[in-house]
């Protein structure tokens, strides 16, 4: 029988042409995976912002490579010294120092990992959390999407900062990670938002009716069909929110209620730079800076990789 | 892989006189805002295996929503199955639970849509959706899947399957798409496939070629092909008996060339009236007049009276049953039926 049908599709095969363009390159499995990364290795904003992103990483697991100066190490003769004309790069005083003496430079390269756990690690646990609860409310709609809304909507109703406040309060010893925890508490509600809309979209679309009515099983249709189509809003929304984390740590250790501290954070920094501003503007800019730096990097990234992985935009 | 010829027996060993698919006085509805819309009165029909019904009717006449109920894809609510019965070989699919009707879609059932392009799933590749058939149902290996995908793009004549089959839906002509889920459907040999619209996105000249290729496997796989339509053109060549709807009834069933050849309800005389013809041009279209009936007000009687113009006071107060047809001697003519109260004067006038 393959044989007959083989001869077959010889014989009418010529009936299409215009589609049947042949690949460039045969044989080479695509995924979307990889066509997406074929579509960023292309991008200059991409690039620029992973070796900005990929530095800070190397910085949080690292410090010792970037400065061999202790942060925490304070010399009163060095108060607010400022830097010698950058005649030097990556020295101790290359940014100055601060108020208690302390390198600014070793002070920012160790600040990063403050930073950076809490933008990762919250924004990880608010799309889990967020996009799981999103994803029920808008996939299962009736009396779920009403209570998982309802609830939403109270958690929604907090304000971010001032939610952080009162729950980090509560916290006698405030780590990273419960700054991590505070955030998560009261962001994922932006998120279960973003997926909620999102599913309701994509669920109307023929190929979900298309998978079940070809025997899909609900998870499946939720995972394989639902969620990449779906997600596309989120991974937007999660790369500004990323930025935004990380502002919002600085912010809360700004206003004293963040990390303490032992705890090197840019917040703490900007925040004791605040009274110097005239006498010592280098102390906040480059806590500022870097943070800056940092916030737009993780957006600049969001974007190329969402224009990268939906196929529709290509 | 069981042969062609070995599983059309097993299909017929299986259903020994009895059809693959039988609807029975179905009646679907769905909840408006503005009030009850009865979307499906009462339909009754049936497939055999290799058989194909072509179920003909303008936009609105109920056609799409029987075949989502078969599928049981219907959107409930708003949609409501108020009476009738679903028979697949004999079992009552809308007696059976999700789970077991979940098991016939795909591997027994399948169906093919109208648009492809927003059938498939932009995000994955053609050769992973046709995979994801044998991974999900038989529980393939990747690579397996990957070789029966390209069997499969083969099979219903993609060129270059083998360089194609990690494309994007959105990388093929409309035309190949509608062959993937062509393709799609086939893939674990159902026993009935029902295709609704399948060529109303299509060129012309593409809607041949697609046509004459589900007819080629539908014969070579001997299934049951419930062709959904509103093409008079399409179905011509492809089909066996049609079945015409309107206002969510069935109005005539016949075999297709004595249905083209002479109707037996004036509806179906409108239809086949309103086609273009080479050797009347220059004269005007004939048009049925009026709209096909709001589903919330269906005319009292039959639902065409309104436009028909034959119309009697019979046909504004009662409804008129599915009757057997009968020749001029009074024998039975073999699956032929009318709702119509003149369809004597129509078939034989």
């Amino acid at each position: 029988m393959p044989d007959l049908i083989e001869k077959k599709t010889a014989a009418k095969i010529p009936a299409q042409s215009g589609s049947s363009a042949p690949a460039p390159k045969p044989e080479k499995a695509r995924s979307l995976g990889s066509d997406a990364w074929e579509e960023l290795r292309r991008r200059p904003i991409f690039l620029i912002s992973a070796a900005l992103i990929l530095v800070l990483i190397v910085m949080t697991l690292v410090p010792g490579l970037f400065t061999s100066v202790d942060p925490r190490a304070g010399d009163l003769r060095n108060h607010y010294l400022s830097p010698p004309n950058y005649s030097h790069l990556f020295q101790a005083d290359w940014f100055g120092y601060d108020g208690q003496g302390r390198s600014i430079y070793s002070r920012v390269v160790h600040g990063a990992r403050a930073s950076i756990i809490v933008g990762i690690c919250v924004t990880a646990a608010v799309t889990l959390t967020g996009g799981f609860i999103g994803m029920l409310a808008g996939y299962f709609g009736g009396w779920m999407d009403t209570i998982l809304s309802r609830v939403t909507d109270v958690f929604f109703g907090i304000p971010l900062l001032l939610g952080c406040l009162v729950v980090l309060n509560s916290f006698t010893e405030r780590t990273v990670w419960s700054v991590v925890f505070a955030l998560t508490a009261l962001g994922w509600t932006q998120m279960a938002r973003v997926m909620r809309g999102s599913v309701i979209t994509v669920k109307q679309a023929d190929y979900v009716t298309a998978a079940k009515a070809l025997g899909a099983s609900t998870g499946r249709i939720m995972l394989k069909h639902i969620l990449p189509n779906a997600i596309a809003p989120v991974i937007v929304v999660a790369t500004i929110a990323l930025g935004g984390y990380i502002a919002t740590e600085a912010t809360l250790s700004f206003l004293g209620i963040g990390l303490q501290d032992p705890t090197i954070s840019w917040g703490i920094d900007i925040n004791s730079a605040q009274k110097v501003i005239r006498t010592a503007p280098f102390a906040l800019f480059f806590p500022a800076g870097m943070l800056s730096l940092t916030v737009l990097a993780f957006i600049m990234m969001g974007d190329a990789v969402r224009d990268a992985l939906d196929p529709k935009l290509r | 892989m069981t042969t062609v010829i070995e599983k059309a027996q097993a299909t017929d060993r299986l259903v020994p006189g009895t059809p693959l698919l039988e609807v029975r006085d179905l009646h679907v509805e769905f909840k408006t805002k503005d009030g009850i819309a009865k979307a499906v009165n009462g339909v009754n029909y049936s497939v055999s295996a290799g058989e194909t019904l072509a179920v003909l009717g303008e936009s609105g006449s109920g056609k799409s929503v029987t075949a989502q109920t078969i599928m049981g894809i219907l959107d409930m609510p708003p949609g409501r199955i108020t009476s009738g019965e679903i028979l697949f070989r004999g079992q009552d699919m809308l007696k059976m639970s999700n789970e077991e009707r979940r098991k016939l879609r795909g591997r027994k059932i399948a169906m093919i849509f109208q648009d492809a392009l927003s059938s498939l799933n932009p995000v994955l590749s053609v050769g992973y959706q046709l995979g994801e058939m044998f991974r999900v149902h038989e529980g393939a290996s990747r690579k397996e899947a990957k070789a029966k995908a390209i069997e499969l793009m083969d099979r219903v004549r993609i060129p270059a399957a083998k360089q194609r089959v990690g494309d994007y839906p959105h990388q093929f002509s409309g035309g190949m798409r509608q062959r993937i889920m062509i393709a799609m459907a086939l893939a674990l040999e159902p026993d009935l496939i029902i295709a609704d619209e399948p060529t109303t996105a299509l060129d012309v000249t593409v809607q041949a070629q697609v046509m004459d290729l589900l007819a080629e496997l539908q014969a070579e796989y001997h299934m049951g092909l419930i062709l959904i339509t509103h093409d008079l053109g399409v179905v011509a060549d492809v089909a066996d008996k049609i079945a015409v709807m309107y206002a969510g009834r069935i109005v005539e069933t016949a075999p297709v060339h004595e249905l083209y050849a002479n109707p037996a309800h004036p509806y179906t005389e409108g239809l086949l009236r309103s086609i273009p013809r080479l050797d009347q041009k220059g004269q005007e279209l004939y048009a049925i007049q009026g709209l096909p009936p709001n589903l919330l007000k269906v005319p009292a009687g039959c639902a065409f009276n309104p436009r028909c113009d034959k119309a009697t006071d019979l046909c504004r107060s009662e409804i008129p049953a599915l009757h057997q047809v009968l020749d001029r001697d009074g024998a039975e003519l073999a699956g032929r039926k009318s709702a119509c109260h003149l369809w004597k004067e129509t078939l034989h006038g």
